[in-house]
């Protein structure tokens, strides 16, 4: 269950739940959250909550909503955003999640929902998966950061400097230490595609002989279309080469490839379309 | 008329890297222009169940009216082509079919089962779905969504509560709206739209636009066009290297040339005197 913690000049004053579907935010006494100061409007703002996703609306306040810094009509609010009400601050905290990692599977299932099963989805939510979601968000952004940490890390290797280790998903992602051993598993295809050695290829006949081409793409094509073309795919496990058209196949090392990709390693010798060109590993 | 000649078609479907079974069903039926798409959800097996039905009821129940009719023939009473309601209702057969099967049989109790459908005709496509299956087009080398998802998320993305980047991060995004064999009715959304040679259209489960950016899809189009057969293969790939949680599944279609409705000038002559 996300909660608000309601603070002013760095004190904490009250810690509320958001279990209800809209929480309201205003001075005047009916509101779920009153907070009795001038600058705060009577009705100021409302929270809808639906399953683990809130939003923040502001009602058309006099002074705003500020949301970290910047003054919103609208926002979805993520884990740790803080919402300023004149001196008040209400910090948005999103469920930390001690969930089974079974739970999890199931969650990320499709499922269809109806108005009449919403209410009922959104308690199973809260009661089985509850923390399951917001694990489940934490893991894909614990993937991002280690993605874009991963590339950064190609980016460095790019510019000819040393290449730093793979970042610990645990390290780049702000998950909480219950959520940590789940984001484990999740980010590791990620670190292995970006901190796999960067592929190249170097025209060894042709008109173009001695010209060199990264291949930083996922995917790269060669040749001549019409004639004969082949794809380099760049994938976790390696580079691999697969004929894509044209009656002959592209050789590897003499010998001419199945219809199957096929892995390419260190210095390999491809020939196609009439061209040799040598892949190689950047070190 | 028989498409044979007029489509490639290619299709690929891959239970993914974590679930242990495939609850994705996918068919095609060349010579007919009839492509479905339908990725299954329900407890034990009963996802693959419901999947299943929506393929083999709308593939085979099309088969059997296609030999009798033309889609683009005209509906004496409504003054409208039969095409759409032909779709329509077989897709509202498959829901029958799940529906009962699934209030009769305990084990298959609410499974149900997104659809995509698409069928080429008379140089057009009319696509009909239900749920967060896509179709996507590349066309002059412009990949674009065709359908939108009935998804929560989607609905959220509409009303401009949150917007497209943060729906990227939304934990919700397997809640969708509509789905076949839930109720006992359903309404699918149907649309109609030209083709042109050249086109390629995919049709896919979630668990490959979940996987894969629509960018990178686009790519993998573009570059692998040529082998269709391939390109599907790659897409699969990419999913499954992107960690492959859910199914995947792939049908790709190729307009290789025109296919107007064999429709006689006298023929139009008359339809256009009434």
């Amino acid at each position: 269950m996300a909660k608000l913690i309601l603070s002013m000049d760095g004190l904490v004053l009250k810690e509320i739940p958001l279990t209800k579907e809209r929480t309201t935010i205003g001075r005047k006494p009916h509101n779920d959250i009153q907070i009795d100061n001038l600058a705060v409007s009577g009705e100021h703002a409302v929270i809808v909550t639906i399953l683990n996703d809130s939003f923040l609306e502001d009602l058309g306040s006099t002074n705003g909503t500020v949301v970290n810094g910047s003054p919103i009509k609208k926002h979805f609010l993520q884990n740790n955003d803080v919402v300023e009400l004149g001196k008040y601050k209400l910090k948005f905290v999103g469920e930390a999640a001690p969930a089974a990692s079974g739970e999890k599977a199931d969650f990320e299932k499709t499922m269809v929902l109806r108005p009449s099963a919403m209410k009922a989805a959104a308690a199973a939510a809260g009661a089985a998966g509850g923390g399951a979601q917001a694990a489940l968000a934490q893991r894909q952004a614990a993937v991002q950061a280690a993605a874009a940490s991963a590339q950064a890390t190609l980016a460095d290797k790019d510019a000819g400097t040393k290449p730093a280790p793979a970042p610990a998903p645990a390290a780049a992602a702000p998950a909480p230490a219950a959520a940590a051993p789940a984001a484990a598993p999740a980010p590791a295809p990620a670190n292995r595609a970006g901190g796999q050695p960067l592929g190249a290829i170097q025209l060894l006949s042709g008109g173009n002989a001695g010209k060199e081409l990264e291949l930083t793409k996922p995917l790269t094509t060669l040749g001549k279309p019409g004639v004969q073309v082949a794809v380099l795919t760049r994938r976790p496990q390696g580079y691999f080469i697969t004929h894509v058209e044209g009656t002959k196949r592209p050789s590897v090392n003499g010998q001419e490839i199945g219809a199957a990709p096929h892995s390419l390693k260190d210095h390999d010798v491809i020939e196609l379309a009439g061209i040799k060109m040598e892949f190689f590993l950047k070190a | 008329m028989d498409l044979t000649q007029t489509l490639e078609i290619a299709t690929c479907t891959d239970p993914g890297m974590v679930r242990s079974h495939n609850e994705d069903s996918i068919a095609a039926d060349p010579a007919n222009g009839l492509v479905v798409l339908a990725d299954g959800m329900g407890g034990y097996n009963a996802g693959e169940v419901a999947s299943g039905m929506a393929t083999t009821v709308i593939v085979t129940e099309m088969r059997q009216i296609l030999s009798n009719a033309k889609p683009y023939e005209v509906d004496q009473k409504n003054n409208q082509e039969i095409a759409a309601r032909m779709v329509r209702e077989q897709v509202l057969k498959a829901n029958t079919s799940i529906y009962q099967a699934a209030q009769s049989q305990p084990q298959y109790a609410g499974m149900g089962t997104t659809l995509v459908v698409a069928l080429f005709y008379d140089n057009r496509l009319l696509v009909a779905h239900l749920g967060d299956s896509r179709l996507y087009i590349l066309r002059d080398n412009k990949f674009k969504q065709v359908t939108r998802d009935h998804s929560l998320l989607q609905e959220q993305i509409d009303s401009g509560i949150i917007t497209p980047e943060q729906a990227k991060k939304a934990a919700h995004k397997n809640l969708v709206t509509k789905a076949l064999g839930i109720d006992p009715t359903v309404e699918p959304e149907i649309h109609e739209y030209p083709t042109k040679p050249g086109d390629i259209y995919l049709l896919c489960s979630d668990g490959l636009c979940d996987m894969v950016d629509d960018e990178d899809i686009g790519m993998t189009l573009q570059t692998l066009g040529a082998n269709l057969k391939l390109a599907a293969q790659q897409l699969v790939q990419m999913a499954n290297d992107n960690g492959g949680r859910d199914n995947v599944s792939v049908i790709l279609v190729r307009v290789l040339r025109e296919y107007p409705g064999a429709k006689g000038v006298m023929a139009k002559m008359f339809a256009w005197l009434k």
